[in-house]
């Protein structure tokens, strides 16, 4: 999928600021930026439920039209489902919505409820379960249609452990399938641990894009965490004095010196020769940034 | 099935399935019988009878006033004249009519009193007034030579033939049954439009509150839930409706044929046949002249009306409840959504009926808000064919402008959440 220069203005305000992005097949896609950033501005538009003042938006190479509403799932950040209706008869009405056949949407949900063992709620009310049961109905409707686009926003919020899990599994195995994933969240454990491909907008705007290896090479810093055994420490201070030092801390079963070097121009290999001709070198190991430090540092720049 | 069927069908079933359209189905025509029961019970009551007291100095008067249910009257000329106030505080007597001794008969124009605690009803005065006047006149013709009887002869009262240019004869009084007819249809238009318009804003924001809107216009485009909503919405009314003239026309057979109410009415109308020969030729001609009324048509422009009238509002009010969080803050928009059915309604009953045809009832009958009710009373007065179909294009036309006009701030207002928008807003929205 490939949104193009899109803009989007609401009055006075701009919600997006000629924003592109490709988005590869089968790929779980990280759409990160801080609160009013115009993530949702840009979901809603990829939903078509509003529309961009300018700019376009590929699904497949084709023009984003309405028949594609079927090849998408949407599960916004805010669930909502009609409260005094019962649960199998909803999630038939929404399948059949996006274009499925009531007869193969009960199918599709007996199979998903059999798997999620909650048959039993199938005559129950949306008002008669629990937040993470409702959210469960809720991630089983977004995935009913077997659409080749799915948009998350906040999947994990509400489940407990074990279900968010669950979840995680479902959506990875939906990945397999062939479907691409767009995620949007907060939570930077979970881009970190499912996402292949990340971007990042800020201000209406987008100001990263990539791949999560390359984002990351891209904010490398060259820092790495050593721990030495050493009765030479000041020796050892000196010989280093070409390089950016800073003592730090981490877990390590050691007695040993902990500090963070600041790599320059030199080689890795090179810092270890100097490092070993002082002691036993009990960790040594590159800073990689974690997206949630990447995050920080693009948004407050 | 298209999106629009499933839509209609979903709103269709919410809205019949729940146990307030129930309850209100099957209730309302039972409170309606029961209604009817006790006003026609009330009505038959007979009111106290009031006693009037006459002291007649001038004994002009003595037989003049015939007693009837209600007034009985009595001589009581014999009671001192300063006695009187005191016998009407003590309530011996609803009222006395005091009529002093006068030498010329122009000075009863003036110096007649009715002395009671309560002040009485209009009828009583004039019918006291007219019965003394009447009198008075006549004594008056005698005293001054004039002839009576050939006055009586002389008289003539005319009696106009009502006949309408397509040949048939009418009956004075018909209009009444054309006022109800017309007032009937327009009135049950403006429930209509109220209750369910009400019901179309209630399941909008419903959709809202419970955030399910977000995921049913990620499917479908905002106007066809709107549609979809206004329409299932009104075939559950038209079912309630058709439940409630079915039940409603059952329990009223029954119930008359239980209480006999059939042959009160018919002894009534033969009470009536006796007084004057020509009274059953004139109930013949009054139930011919209903038959002949064009029923047919009538039902025909009141479903045309109530679909156009009804769409034209409900769009407005499923704008309405879009752009608000919850049912307390439509205060300020319902206002001027229930003013126009109101004025048409006042329109109708003040106007249409004095003036079926004149300024300002026709200008009514063609401004969109309006027309559905007051057209329709109009109606059964006969109304020039083009006219009801440059209304009934007036009035769909709006619709649609309106209905373009209501889903732009539906369209924005369904997402939007957390503030209450002022009417400027709402006028902003259109433009996004």
């Amino acid at each position: 999928m490939h949104v193009e220069n899109i803009t989007k203005t609401y009055g006075q305000k701009t919600a997006l600021q000629d924003v592109s992005l490709s988005i590869p097949k089968g790929s779980i896609y990280g759409l990160l930026g801080p609160n009013g950033a115009g993530k949702t501005s840009l979901i809603r538009i990829i939903n078509q439920i509003s529309y961009p003042d300018k700019g376009q938006i590929f699904l497949d190479g084709q023009p984003l039209q309405p028949h594609h509403i079927k090849d998408i799932g949407y599960m916004p950040e805010e669930r909502g489902l009609y409260k005094s209706m019962k649960v199998g008869e909803q999630a038939v009405y929404l399948a059949q919505l996006k274009g499925m056949s009531k007869a193969d949407a009960k199918k599709q949900l007996t199979a998903w409820f059999e798997k999620f063992g909650i048959m039993d709620w199938w005559d129950k009310k949306i008002q008669e379960l629990s937040k993470g049961m409702a959210q469960k109905v809720q991630f089983i409707v977004t995935v009913l249609h077997q659409p080749k686009l799915l948009i998350f926003d906040e999947p994990f919020s509400g489940f407990d452990p074990v279900n968010a899990n669950l979840i995680k599994d479902e959506i990875l195995k939906l990945r397999e399938q062939g479907s691409t994933i767009i995620f949007s969240t907060h939570r930077m454990e979970s881009v970190e641990e499912m996402c292949d491909e990340i971007a990042l907008i800020n201000l209406s705007k987008k100001i990263i894009e990539g791949s999560l290896m390359e984002v990351k090479k891209q904010y490398r810093t060259f820092v790495y965490w050593v721990g030495v055994k050493t009765d030479r420490e000041d020796e050892l201070k000196q010989a280093l004095q070409n390089y950016q030092i800073n003592e730090t801390t981490f877990k390590s079963l050691d007695n040993d010196w902990q500090f963070s070097v600041e790599l320059g121009k030199k080689s890795p290999s090179e810092l270890l020769q100097t490092l070993l001709a002082f002691g036993e070198v009990t960790h040594f190991s590159e800073q990689i940034p974690s997206v949630n430090e990447i995050f920080i540092k693009a948004v407050s720049q | 099935m298209s999106v629009l069927n499933l839509i209609i069908k979903r709103e269709f079933i919410a809205k019949v399935r729940n146990k307030s359209f129930i309850v209100m189905t099957f209730i309302s025509p039972l409170i309606f019988v029961g209604i009817a029961f006790l006003i026609g019970y009330l009505s038959n009551i007979r009111s106290e009878v009031k006693h009037i007291g006459v002291h007649d100095e001038s004994g002009l008067f003595v037989n003049s006033f015939k007693n009837t249910e209600s007034y009985q009257y009595k001589d009581i000329t014999h009671i001192p004249k300063n006695v009187i106030n005191d016998s009407v505080l003590a309530k011996h007597w609803e009222g006395v009519l005091y009529i002093p001794k006068l030498d010329d008969l122009k000075d009863f124009e003036t110096d007649v009193e009715y002395i009671s605690e309560d002040s009485p009803s209009l009828g009583f005065v004039s019918q006291v007034e007219r019965v003394m006047s009447t009198q008075l006149t006549k004594m008056n013709w005698a005293a001054q030579g004039i002839d009576t009887l050939k006055i009586e002869s002389s008289r003539i009262n005319v009696d106009l033939n009502l006949v309408k240019s397509s040949g048939e004869e009418t009956v004075k009084g018909l209009n009444e049954i054309k006022i109800a007819l017309g007032a009937g249809f327009g009135y049950m238009i403006m429930m209509f439009i109220i209750i369910y318009g009400n019901m179309v804003m209630r399941s909008v924001i419903e959709e809202k509150t419970s955030r399910i809107i977000e995921i049913i216009i990620s499917s479908v485009k905002p106007f066809q839930l709107m549609m979809g909503k206004i329409i299932g919405t009104t075939l559950a009314g038209i079912l309630q409706f058709a439940i409630w003239a079915i039940v409603g026309g059952i329990l009223f057979v029954l119930a008359q044929s239980f209480l006999g109410l059939n042959t009160s009415t018919l002894s009534q109308t033969a009470e009536i046949a006796q007084q004057s020969p020509n009274a059953l030729v004139g109930i013949k001609m009054y139930v011919q002249e209903i038959m002949s009324l064009p029923l047919l048509s009538m039902l025909m422009y009141f479903i045309i009306y109530f679909i156009g009238g009804y769409f034209l509002y409900s769009s407005i009010y499923a704008a309405i409840g879009a752009a608000v969080d919850n049912e307390t803050d439509t205060q300020q928009f319902m206002f001027p959504v229930i003013m126009p059915l109101m004025l048409a309604v006042y329109v109708g009953f003040f106007t249409v009926i004095n003036e079926p045809h004149g300024t300002v009832a026709t200008i009514f009958s063609f401004i969109p808000f309006t027309s559905p009710i007051v057209m329709l009373m109009r109606i059964p007065f006969g109304v020039p064919v083009y006219q009801i179909i440059l209304s009934i294009l007036i009035l769909f036309g709006t619709f649609i402008g309106m209905v373009w006009f209501a889903s732009k701030i539906y369209r924005i207002g369904i997402l939007t959440y957390g503030r209450k928008p002022t009417w400027k807003e709402l006028l902003k929205w259109l433009k996004y």
